[in-house]
């Protein structure tokens, strides 16, 4: 799950060029960068929750 | 393809000298805090890790990285897609050849990139204390310095394609990272929450049940001077950054150092505060990361905003920091003893932003939010990527008897306070 997550946040950061390219407008490239944004914390969120030790794993 | 250097007449190259030669003194606070928030059984370690990681840093930089930055030649390995340019990595000489024909400019943007990689090599090694071995810590400076670093430099200083968001797609003055918040801050925050991901927790940090173990740092002292050593250093920092990215002219200089210092206090105020309501007396440590995290925040902030948005964006700065520190350690078990994702990551990414929010050119928010997507979508998973293979082939993670015993005896061999007997535990019996 944690490398899914980490795979997930670069289509968001592609998501956010294409915007560049796709849309003159400022609003609607503001709008699509916002959901590139949004598709990277998905990706961050799913690493983040892959990654959380299991309690106790740690103790000596 | 390459890019025209900006020109700096002699008053301004020997301020700008001047300035960078006082830049250490923020890596030296940082490293000091980075101790104190530590073990005592791991303080000489952790020191000799900074001065160490700095050096192999610098090392590495000016020798292979400088290459993809492209500050000695302006020479760029440039893509062409959908009608634009996209700079993606420098293409200059190795081993700093040239160096000496080389305009004022650049060799100033050399000096002030080696402190900047110095700087960053040593953010991770804060969170990966009491745990970190020492020869994998250096194999890491040497991945930032020699790879990460250079591309994020090239594309935000060197005319790389965050750099001409301006120029290509009418997006202010493309992104801003006056003084390496995205390129030292974020780069290292984002560095320390692979490393700590990949390396675990400190033995016993998160138990079986109830809250997790506190392990305050050992030195508060060590802490507090630190922030104060750091505020001369990043004074300095911003304003030769403004001098150098921006082109900012000597008489906005002192606004400048004073939007870093007025950033600093009001982050400090406010992480005080949230203290004070939430656990009925100012704690030393948060606060001491406050005020870091408001100095970061001013790495991206201060040359941009006015002096009341830098109170502004200290202010919530400072709020944020502690309950992001809480938040991290409490609910999402990562153990990050100096607070380095809060405080350089957190913090630089919510500088880049306002600094988006507060310059005066039309679309310079949205060329903000590109280079933090930049930072998020690409670098993270690039550093994780290249952390696990290096962890592959050189375990990050000391041994369970050299964490018990402590990084100073078991890497070293002598503690950093050989004639005291700090407390009793299970390391001394």
């Amino acid at each position: 799950m944690k490398y899914a997550g980490l795979l997930v946040m670069p289509a968001g950061f592609f998501l956010t060029l294409a915007a560049l390219v796709l849309f003159p407008d400022a609003a609607r490239r503001l709008a699509f960068v916002l959901c590139g944004l949004a598709v990277i914390a998905l990706g961050l969120v799913v690493a983040v929750r892959g990654h959380m030790p299991i309690r106790g794993a740690g103790r000596p | 393809m390459t890019m025209p250097a900006p020109v700096l007449d002699d008053t301004l190259f020997a301020l700008t000298f001047a300035l960078l030669l006082l830049a250490p003194l923020a890596i030296a606070g940082v490293a000091l805090i980075n101790t104190g928030l530590g073990r005592s059984r791991s303080a000489a370690q952790a020191l000799l890790g900074s001065l160490t990681l700095a050096s192999i840093a610098v090392l590495v930089f000016a020798l292979v990285g400088v290459a993809l930055a492209g500050v000695i030649s302006p020479a760029q390995f440039v893509v062409h897609a959908a009608g634009k340019p996209w700079g993606l990595s420098g293409l200059g000489p190795i081993f700093l050849h040239g160096l000496a024909a080389a305009p004022p400019h650049a060799q100033l943007a050399l000096l002030f990139q080696c402190m900047a990689v110095a700087m960053l090599a040593m953010i991770p090694w804060g969170s990966g204390a009491d745990r970190w071995r020492l020869a994998a810590g250096c194999a890491s400076a040497a991945i930032l310095a020699g790879i990460l670093f250079p591309l994020l430099a090239h594309w935000i200083w060197g005319g790389g394609f965050l750099a001409q968001l301006g120029a290509n797609f009418a997006l202010g003055g493309g992104f801003l990272d006056p003084a390496g918040a995205a390129s030292v801050h974020v780069l290292g925050g984002l560095s320390a929450l692979a490393l700590v991901w990949i390396a675990g927790p400190r033995r016993g940090k998160f138990p079986r049940e109830g809250l997790s173990t506190a392990m305050p740092g050992h030195n508060a002292v060590y802490v507090l001077f630190g922030c104060l050593l750091a505020l001369v250093g990043w004074l300095a920092w911003n304003a030769a950054g403004a001098v150098l990215w921006l082109q900012a002219p000597l008489a906005t200089l002192p606004i400048t150092a004073l939007n870093t210092a007025l950033t600093a206090a009001a982050s400090l105020v406010a992480t005080l505060s949230v203290t004070r309501i939430r656990f009925g007396k100012p704690d030393a440590s948060l606060c001491a990361n406050g005020w870091l995290a408001g100095l970061v925040t001013s790495s991206a902030t201060a040359a941009v905003a006015s002096p009341l948005q830098s109170i502004f964006a200290g202010a919530v700065t400072g709020i944020c920091t502690p309950l992001l520190v809480e938040l991290l350690e409490l609910a999402l078990s990562i153990d990050d003893p100096s607070g380095a994702i809060a405080v350089h990551g957190v913090a630089g990414l919510w500088g880049l932003v306002a600094a988006g929010c507060f310059a005066p050119q039309s679309g310079q928010f949205t060329a903000q939010l590109l280079g933090v997507t930049a930072l998020l979508g690409l670098m993270l998973p690039l550093i994780y990527l290249l952390y696990a293979l290096l962890n592959r082939v050189l375990a990050f993670r000391v041994d369970p008897d050299g964490e018990r015993i402590g990084m100073d005896l078991h890497e070293l061999g002598g503690g950093a306070y050989p004639e005291f007997v700090i407390h009793r535990d299970e390391s001394y019996r």
